[in-house]
């Protein structure tokens, strides 16, 4: 019995120190690990969505909760009217989570730009959608609602060959964006007025 | 007999060298030792885990319970292999290390080299001998992934690079030098590994 006793103890304690010290740890290195992961992650495909703006789009982002999920936006400024948003999709590729940057012009509702940033797609075939842009370029000017599908599906998408899995991947991605872009447009609106000075 | 400290630091960077002697946690070997630089991030993050681990066990060794030590141990590395990945997320100068590494580096809770020194090792002797030990076991096995990571990286690519910086090109020395990409494809590995671990077998033997 005592002996019983002593491991549920020690086990306890080791569980409950562990769990405090990580706890530390992630409060303290939160923010510098989702810089980071802006940096170097989802960055390149932003800065290149954003190609021509005045800001900082990374810089200038802001946080809007959607029921329980928080969204993160970027926002781009073009000739001094910060009229551009971004926000990122996910859907479900052929190598798993498949995550997009999704850019809309809020005064015409128009898509400005996809960009593909995480995904583990086969090199050759579906990782064509990251290093292939014109797939993704067949987006741009497309009216931000959506839904968007592939053409075999009916859709306004022309799929990459070897590749129907990804194409519907990104379509679903966008389209999950899109969703949520109106439905979170009048907070959005409401948002982006802070940025007009 | 009882080895001095120097003793149990220096058996780790050759007669017990992880993982030409000590044949354990060959999937990271195998996996990360596409170029030197992987094997260098790796090997430190392992020595980190591996040192801290062993202090802690040896530190603890007469609290915990045998019949849960397992446990205890598992809880004790996982919690270091979490600070390691934090950190690594958390600077940027080696954020671009971490996204090379990947997956193997939560999988370091599973490397049986720091089990086993937990179990075999750190749970019977003094914090000074345990550190000594975790700090060679470590430094060898930096040393070995480094190693093998330099060859499949000359061989492969032609190149050796350190962040960033190119530090040798076989080009200058052999113009005719053709690229080897067997030795950084997975199968290479296993050659690669062979080899070493024949060539410091032939070394032993005398």
């Amino acid at each position: 019995m005592r002996e019983m006793i002593t491991m549920v103890l020690v086990l306890s304690v080791m569980s409950l120190a562990s769990g405090g010290l990580l706890s530390f740890l992630n409060n303290n290195y939160k923010e510098s690990i989702e810089i980071n992961e802006l940096d170097f992650v989802k960055g390149p495909a932003i800065k290149s969505i954003f190609d021509g703006s005045t800001n900082n789009p990374i810089a200038d982002r802001f946080k809007i909760m959607d029921g329980d999920i928080e969204r993160t936006f970027f926002v781009g400024k073009f000739n001094g009217k910060a009229n551009t948003v971004a926000l990122e999709g996910v859907g479900k590729g052929y190598g798993g989570e498949f995550g997009i940057i999704f850019a809309v012009n809020v005064e015409e509702d128009k898509i400005v730009g996809v960009e593909v940033t995480t995904h583990s797609e086969t090199p050759g075939f579906g990782a064509n959608a990251k290093d292939d842009p014109t797939f993704v370029a067949q987006f741009k000017g497309l009216s931000a609602v959506g839904p968007f599908k592939i053409s075999n599906d009916g859709g306004q998408i022309n799929a990459m060959s070897g590749a129907t899995i990804t194409s519907k991947a990104v379509c679903d991605a966008t389209s999950e964006a899109g969703q949520t872009y109106t439905q979170l447009k009048p907070q959005l609106e409401e948002k982006l007025k802070e940025f007009v000075q | 007999m009882a080895k001095s400290i120097t003793q149990e630091f220096a058996k780790g960077l050759w007669e017990e060298i992880p993982p030409f002697r000590l044949v354990l946690g060959l999937c990271p070997v195998l996996g990360v030792t596409t170029t030197m630089e992987n094997g260098i991030g790796m090997g430190l993050a392992t020595t980190f885990v591996l040192l801290c681990s062993n202090i802690l066990v040896s530190v603890l060794r007469n609290v915990i319970p045998s019949k849960v030590r397992i446990a205890c141990f598992i809880i004790i590395i996982a919690t270091f292999v979490i600070v390691v990945e934090q950190l690594m997320q958390a600077y940027a100068s080696i954020y671009p290390l971490y996204l090379k590494l990947g997956v193997f580096i939560p999988l370091i809770v599973v490397n049986c080299i720091v089990l086993g020194r937990a179990e075999a090792f750190a749970f019977k002797n003094s914090i000074a001998r345990s550190m000594a030990d975790g700090l060679g076991i470590g430094i060898g096995f930096t040393l070995s992934l480094s190693a093998l990571g330099a060859v499949r990286e000359i061989i492969g690519n032609g190149t050796l690079t350190l962040y960033e910086k190119p530090l040798f090109n076989i080009v200058s020395f052999v113009p005719s030098f053709q690229p080897f990409e067997f030795m950084v494809k997975p199968p290479g590995a296993f050659v690669a590994l062979g080899l070493m671990l024949c060539i410091m077998n032939v070394i032993g033997k005398k």
